[in-house]
């Protein structure tokens, strides 16, 4: 394989990947956080730690019910989307007439109450948790040898974010969604019951989270602190693709993942913190966001 | 934030805040007869620390996330120069100042650009950026920090390394930040922050440059900030990635919303109740985090004005 | 005499701490046409926000059909049957045509099909697939009667139809609410167009500082101009 500028093509292609897979979960999580602020225009926090609370879902399913991957998947984010009701029922819905940070600083106690009762728990050191037999092992696809499971989570959230983004901008569940977000005042006064409808997005942004976090958990370690280190660059993408769009949200996701990859390929001391330099720079150049609107 | 209302502890002194002051001055000139100087030392770091982030939240209206940038990075600034170049305290602590007005000027520069919620977002994210290099960079010692930081003689007179010296010079350290940033507040510099928090707009139509005055004000907070962090980092002779992660800039956000945003004394109760709780719990089963998360969700549901706050707030309603 | 389909008593209306309505009394029956005259400021608004719930501090009786609209969840004062079509238009930028148009869930049957519609506003049809917005004036105002009246409603509330609009428009307003009356519709009508209004309604109210200080019978008017003048400044 010809190396390209002195990186073997295995090396730079798995590190595209694993930048591609960490993109997957920017691109989730972001559109979660960007759903939620749109109609409810405040900022998810504890996505993070919801994200984490998936991931733990599923690591409990299977070793204390003996439930597996594949009904994980659905049963660990209806979990996550029920707590997330309750927490908009009782608390986050008596903010909304408030400035939007105090629901940031509410989402924050809440990753605070969520990450410190799971580190007493179980530590910070994380648990393992195998992939389901029929994502296991790897194919040759001679520029670089793929594990199965890797490829099944971009797969999937390449699909998820699809099909997320079809059913907000192409159906009329989404219409009224949009509808909502624009003037939730008028919506209600057309008859639409809008506290249930935000009632029921928070809970699939924080379902999304969920997903992410079962889709994670063979990935990296199902580990309290998972989360809050994720959801800090996740807020550094949101900045860099604005919130205005959906599939703004998607893109950038990806696309920093890929950036990170390669980061970590050409210059592997700023893979960490590219994603923020990226950050600054767009908020030099345009403020409102790659994709954003002004809000 | 909106609708901050001003304890009526600003507007003025009369005789009843006179003899307040009065007594708090006694008590804090007394205290470390009856209490450890050290726990004292860590309440007075953190005090200042909650006052110039106070500055920022309740004065100016912008909730920064990334404190923790500047509190944590003085730390380290004046723990390598104390350590390693030898340099006495005074100039140990400028320096990390110094660091902390350098870094608020750059981060300013860039989150100032939006507002709100996005503001919070990008200090959070570039306070982040600031943990990743700290974590990385050769001279903050990884996981390890800075350890066994010197305690010299301060101006060549005042041994630091006695408890009692050092605890009268960071109650004097607190004490010229208290008073710089009370100057501040009641200046005409402090009147037109307050023009610009409550209605910006026509801030701007007035003819004021309100990024420049809002950066101004970032760069004074992150200034004071580094420095308690810096004396912070001479009183524990350490400095660490602790101060300079995210959960520090979570736990100063705390310490104000519990004492009161916006109001001068506010911050300090809010440091001391925390400080006190965070040593208390540190014996105890519970984990600290969980109470900490537990504590902001109840006050930002309830009682928002926090304690100082409220008490203005009941005062003015009975007066 | 028959029942008012929509009875409205004491009405007391705040805005944060501003009291904007001082007693709104009126009753509108069905079939009727009536218009709520008034300067600016009068309340008119004000009482149309406050029957459809957007206005949430109220005291008072409001009822429709019987139904007390005081205690109806904001979300639920549609499904009375009430259509509701704001001064301000409210079509939706992030909406095309066609999804601005069966927004609005049917709240009882009899309501038009869009076939019927297209019909009535062959334009609406043609620019199905445009953003929301980039019909002119007219157009969304036309988009914003024809949604509400796909839903079946009984009342229709309308605020300011023709304000902004060139006067071959206003036009085809007129006789769309002549058409929808003739069909049986009751409608709820603030104008400031005064000549415009007075072609189409049964009945006035006249509203000045968040009260009705004046009911004016069609066969009235010409006898009551005096007082019109005055109170609108017109």
């Amino acid at each position: 394989m010809i190396p390209l500028l002195g990186i073997p093509t295995q090396v730079l292609f798995g590190q595209l990947l694993l930048g591609l897979i960490n993109g997957s979960f920017y691109a989730l999580l972001s559109l979660g956080l960007a759903v939620i602020f749109g109609l409810l225009n405040v900022i998810n926090f504890a996505h993070g730690a919801q994200y984490m609370l998936g991931a733990f879902a599923a690591w409990m399913l299977l070793n204390v019910l003996g439930i597996g991957y594949w009904p994980a998947l659905v049963l660990a984010p209806v979990a996550v989307a029920i707590t997330g009701i309750i927490l908009e029922k009782l608390f986050l819905s008596r903010l909304y007439r408030l400035d939007p940070l105090y629901g940031l600083l509410l989402t924050f106690g809440v990753t605070l109450i969520l990450e410190g009762l799971f580190r007493s728990l179980y530590g910070t050191s994380g648990q393992p948790y195998s992939p389901p037999a029929m994502l296991t092992g790897a194919v040759n696809l001679g520029f670089m040898v793929l594990p199965i499971y890797r490829g099944w989570v971009v797969l999937a959230s390449v699909v998820i974010c699809f099909a997320t983004w079809f059913v907000i901008e192409k159906t009329p569940l989404g219409a009224t969604l949009r509808a909502a977000t624009e003037n939730p005042t008028l919506v209600q006064a057309f008859g639409i019951n809008v506290p249930r409808m935000i009632t029921l997005t928070y809970a699939f942004g924080v379902g999304l989270a969920g997903l992410a976090g079962v889709l994670a958990a063979p990935v990296y370690q199902v580990s309290p602190l998972m989360g809050s280190n994720l959801i800090i660059v996740v807020f550094a993408v949101v900045v860099i693709g604005g919130m205005g769009s959906i599939l703004g949200a998607i893109v950038t996701g990806f696309a920093l993942g890929i950036f990170e990859g390669l980061t970590k390929v050409f210059y592997p001391p700023a893979s960490n913190i590219v994603v923020f330099v990226i950050m600054a720079l767009v908020l030099l150049v345009r403020p409102a966001g790659l994709f954003g609107r002004e809000r | 934030m909106a609708a901050v209302e001003r304890s009526e502890a600003e507007s003025g002194l009369n005789g009843t805040k006179l003899a307040i002051a009065l007594a708090v001055a006694i008590v804090a000139l007394g205290a470390p007869y009856l209490l450890y100087p050290v726990f004292l030392m860590k309440l007075l770091c953190f005090a200042l620390f909650a006052c110039a982030f106070n500055l920022l939240i309740g004065y100016v209206g912008l909730l920064s996330f990334g404190h923790a940038a500047f509190f944590g990075g003085a730390a380290y600034v004046t723990a390598h120069a104390a350590k390693v170049w030898g340099w006495p305290p005074e100039l140990a602590i400028l320096a990390g100042t110094a660091a902390a007005a350098a870094l608020g000027l750059v981060m300013g520069f860039l989150a100032i650009r939006r507002q709100g919620i996005y503001f919070a977002m990008i200090t959070l994210a570039l306070s982040q950026m600031v943990f990743f290099v700290a974590l990385q960079a050769p001279f903050t010692g990884g996981e390890d920090g800075i350890q066994s930081v010197p305690q010299d003689r301060m101006f060549g007179l005042l041994d630091l390394s006695d408890t009692l010296t050092f605890y009268y010079v960071v109650l004097a350290i607190f004490g010229l930040g208290f008073f710089i940033i009370w100057r501040i507040v009641h200046s005409p510099f402090g009147q037109i922050l307050k023009a610009i928090r409550e209605n910006e707009p026509r801030a701007i139509s007035l003819g004021y440059r309100v990024d420049a005055y809002k950066l101004t004000a970032f760069v004074m907070s992150a200034a004071l900030t580094g420095l308690a962090g810096g004396t912070k980092a001479l009183v524990f002779q350490l400095a660490s990635l602790t101060d300079i992660q995210w959960q520090m800039s979570g736990e100063v956000i705390l310490m104000t919303l519990l004492g009161g945003i916006g109001t001068l004394v506010g911050p300090l109760v809010g440091a001391g109740l925390v400080t006190t709780l965070e040593n208390y719990l540190a014996e105890s089963a519970l984990p600290v985090t969980v109470v900490i998360g537990a504590i902001f969700v109840v006050v930002v549901l309830l009682f928002r004005r926090g304690i100082v706050g409220e008490v203005a707030h009941w005062l003015r309603r009975r007066g | 005499m028959a029942e008012p389909l929509l009875q409205i008593r004491g009405l007391q209306g705040f805005y944060g701490e501003s009291h904007v309505l001082h007693g709104v009394d009126l009753d509108v029956f069905p079939g009727e046409t009536v218009t709520l005259l008034g300067r600016n400021g009068a309340g008119k608004t004000s009482t149309l926000r406050a029957i459809m719930g957007i206005l949430r501090r109220r005291q008072g009786v409001i009822r429709m059909n019987g139904a007390d609209l005081l205690r109806t969840p904001p979300h639920r004062i549609a499904r009375a049957g009430i259509g509701y079509v704001p001064e301000e238009r409210g079509i939706f930028a992030s909406l095309s045509v066609a999804e601005n148009l069966t927004l609005p869930p049917k709240v009882a049957e009899g309501g038009m099909s869009l076939a019927e519609i297209h019909r009535l506003f062959p334009n609406l049809q043609e620019r199905a697939g445009s953003q929301g917005t980039k019909l002119s004036g007219g157009e969304q105002q036309m988009l914003a009667i024809a949604r509400v009246l796909r839903t079946g409603v009984r009342l229709l509330l309308l605020d300011e139809p023709t304000e902004g609009l060139a006067p071959v428009i206003v036009q085809r307003i007129g006789e769309l609410l002549r058409t929808l009356k003739a069909q049986g519709m009751t409608i709820l009508l603030v104008e400031q167009n005064f000549r415009f209004a007075s072609t189409l309604a049964d009945r006035h109210y006249l509203m000045e500082d968040g009260r009705v200080v004046a009911e004016i019978r069609r066969e009235e008017m010409a006898g009551k101009m005096d007082l019109l003048h005055e109170t609108l400044g017109v």
